[in-house]
């Protein structure tokens, strides 16, 4: 798929006419019925298909509501799943629509490489997992370490800055894939491993003795984690990163998947606006005017989502930290609805 | 032209266009013309659509600093090393185990070769059972035998093996000790080369003696003499101007010497042992090509078998096993692209992953990348078809 989309883009770039690359992805969209979304090939609580081949996770539940916003149909998506190698060929050729797959927003992605992100999923930061009995308590002592990472990452980069700023040498074994990168690690090739702490514990708990190897306590970068769209369509833009907010803004204002109904008729005339009861929100963006009460009608709000994929509903625990409201100290923040 | 047509014209009146010299410039001035234009087209959309979409263009990211680490560089490869300096250590790795690579296959190849067709019954069967299991698996699937199977299963750098503390095996490579350069080392590379030209020197003479007057000359072994004499005596008598370091264990690893990452082990063991059985195949059939009876004539002679085989029967199967022998190489430099799939990082490793990705130029990267094969592979080519002109029936 890698080599294939690489070939696609070169031929695509080279014979389709200018107009043509321009085309509206919402249009598009709605003429083939639904959304095709680019996610991580497996990644416990972010975006993983389960035994029949369904995707679930906070990644997944972003490119879910882009479809219930569009269709009012949470389910009318497909994912192609990628590496990281992969994203940004595929979403730049059109492989797909969408990418919601743990991707960082840096500069020279959101600016040289055609891309734009369109908001934060999940604010992160990276970290490095050893064993154990290594005895190892701070990434200091790492000097000297053997570290396996996944190819074509912030990852790899942060990991040369920061052993480079700390004056110590290591060994990086770059993996094309992330399952590649932790076997490897797994099998003793490495004695990190390196990615987000969001992946280090969907990592760890996928380990065959989780309990045996610990995530140390620094956090070397920032990684503000977001769906990224096609730069230069605006409209697409916009669909995607007010889905989001969307999602955001109900928890703002305590809208669940289980009142949203009883909402409609809040005194509150944001809620009402918001979920489409009040003016004509959906319409300038090519949506249908219910298109965030049916985001919240079928995957509640940001903190449910949450909660659900990765927080305490789930195996991963992990906490909202950063991730809260702004109201509660984090940075999750939606501007108005109005 | 003009003076053609004149020509033409005066006998009687015919279209331009009957002239086959005409004509035939005629149709390559259209076909050049529809190929700079397919190409122009090809050029001007693709710039056109990479800037409707903001992606950079151009080969200017080279020069930017790249910011990742590489795990085996013969040059040296720090984080703020350029793009430009990812490709030329991607390009030495890929060189690197390409001509490691030629060089076993090779060696391999012909022992197994000559062993198939052996008296020995079991030494012929043993070769037979080499070539066909080994050409019968797919690479990738010997790559990975040699990576996961082999490799890593060997044990963590506390319980290396090792053979008499000096080299160690274990999970992340094969490490041994590295000469450490002191004044006067330099006399050593010096007496090497100056050893190898001798030892050509002396061959070309006893060949032209043999040929005059028939007189054999020892010039292999005299050759092997000067070529090890002369840096061993270099290093006596400049006092050993170096000491060798050895590899040990310090903190999560060995550190020290050199080492042999298990990547480019087992790219290399796979890529090297699996062209060599066609190589094997490629020897056999060159010297089954020879008529049996030059062999016979040779024993006839009373020439040795091993000498028959050397001077009669090889150089004559040379000739047609080159062509053969060469799309061999081409392919082995081509498969060691495979390498990417163990992390050996080699030109599609490196280059057409991490650096595409890093920079999102696909176009460029990809193009680079191909330009890079298809130069090696038409310099490969070059090369054998001069030695096979060389080789060539030369009528005396
Ligand atoms: N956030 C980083 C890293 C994202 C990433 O792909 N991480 C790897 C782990 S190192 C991953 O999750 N891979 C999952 C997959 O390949 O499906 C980035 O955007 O470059």
């Amino acid at each position: 798929m890698n080599k294939l989309s690489q070939f696609t883009i070169g031929a695509m770039l080279a014979l389709g006419s200018v107009t043509a690359a321009q085309a509206a992805t919402l249009d598009d969209v709605k003429e083939k019925g639904f959304v095709q979304c680019g996610v991580s090939t497996g990644l416990a609580g972010f975006s993983a298909p389960d035994d029949k081949g369904n995707y679930s996770g906070l990644d997944v539940d972003v490119c879910k509501a882009v479809a219930a916003a569009v269709f009012g149909d949470a389910t009318k998506v497909k994912f192609t799943p990628l590496t990281a190698k992969e994203r940004f060929t595929a979403l730049q050729s059109g492989e797909v629509d969408m990418l919601s797959r743990n991707t960082t927003w840096t500069l020279n992605r959101d600016t040289a490489q055609g891309l734009s992100f369109t908001g934060v999923t999940y604010y992160d930061g990276q970290g490095f997992m050893v064993r154990k009995d290594l005895g190892i308590k701070s990434a200091k002592e790492l000097a000297g370490a053997s570290v396996c990472t996944e190819t074509g990452t912030t990852t790899e980069l942060n990991l040369a800055d920061y052993f480079k700023t700390h004056g110590m040498e290591y060994t990086v074994v770059a993996l094309g894939s992330n399952s590649e990168a932790v076997a490897a690690y797994d099998s003793g090739r490495c004695d990190v491993y390196t990615t987000d702490a969001s992946g280090l514990y969907a990592t760890r708990i996928a380990l065959e003795d989780p309990t045996a190897h610990m995530v140390l306590p620094e956090i070397i970068s920032k990684e503000p984690l977001g769906p990224v769209v096609r730069q230069g369509d605006s409209q697409w833009f916009n669909v995607v990163k007010w889905s989001l907010y969307a999602m955001v803004a109900a928890e703002e204002y305590g809208v669940t998947m289980a009142n949203v109904d009883e909402m409609k008729e809040s005194k509150n005339p944001e809620v009402k606006r918001l979920l489409g009861a009040e003016g004509e929100f959906g319409t300038p963006m090519g949506l249908p005017n219910d298109w965030a009460y049916q985001i919240v009608k079928q995957l509640g709000n940001y903190g449910e989502a949450f909660e659900r994929n990765v927080g305490e509903g789930s195996p991963l625990k992990i906490d909202r930290g950063i991730n809260a409201l702004w109201t509660e100290g984090g940075l999750q923040y939606a501007p108005p609805f109005r | 032209m003009a003076k053609d047509g004149a020509a033409a014209g005066d006998t009687q009146k015919t279209s331009m266009m009957n002239d086959p010299a005409v004509r035939s410039i005629v149709f390559q001035v259209v076909l050049l013309g529809l190929v700079v234009f397919v190409g122009w087209y090809l050029f001007h959309n693709t710039t056109q659509n990479l800037a409707s979409r903001n992606i950079a263009s151009g080969f200017g990211f080279l020069e930017q600093p790249a910011g990742f680490d590489i795990i085996q560089s013969l040059i040296p490869f720090s984080q703020s090393a350029t793009y430009g300096d990812a490709f030329v250590v991607a390009l030495l790795n890929t060189l690197l185990i390409s001509a490691i690579g030629i060089v076993i296959a090779t060696v391999v190849g012909f022992v197994v070769g000559i062993a198939r067709l052996s008296d020995n019954w079991i030494v012929a069967r043993l070769a037979t059972v080499y070539v066909e299991t080994l050409r019968n698996i797919p690479l990738l699937l010997q790559i990975f035998f040699w990576y996961f199977a082999v490799l890593r299963a060997l044990p963590g750098p506390r319980d290396s093996y090792t053979i008499m503390d000096v080299f160690f095996l274990n999970q992340r490579g094969f490490y041994g000790p590295a000469p450490v350069m002191e004044d006067g080392f330099w006399t050593i590379p010096v007496a090497l080369i100056l050893g190898i030209a001798i030892a050509v020197a002396v061959s070309i003479w006893a060949k032209k003696r043999l040929m005059a007057t028939g007189k054999q000359f020892h010039s292999f072994w005299v050759g092997l003499a000067v070529i090890i004499g002369l840096p061993v005596l270099a290093a006596l008598v400049t006092g050993v101007p170096f000491t060798w370091e050895y590899p040990a264990l310090k903190g999560f690893n060995f550190q020290g010497g050199v080492v042999m990452i298990p990547e480019f082990m087992a790219v290399l063991f796979a890529l090297s042992l699996y062209t060599a059985s066609f190589i094997a195949e490629v020897v056999r059939s060159g010297i089954l090509a020879v008529s049996k009876g030059q062999s016979e004539a040779a024993h006839a002679l009373g020439i040795r078998q091993g000498l028959t085989l050397r001077l009669v029967v090889i150089p004559q199967a040379l000739r047609v096993m080159i062509p053969p022998l060469t799309s061999q190489y081409l392919n082995l430099l081509k498969n060691s692209s495979l390498g990417a799939a163990v992390g050996y990082p080699e030109l599609v490793a490196v280059v057409a992953g991490t650096v595409l990705n890093q920079t999102g130029q696909a176009i460029e990267v990809i193009a680079l990348t191909m330009a890079v094969y298809l130069t090696f592979s038409l310099l490969i080519s070059l090369f054998m078809n001069w030695y096979n002109a060389r080789k060539a029936l030369v009528e005396r």
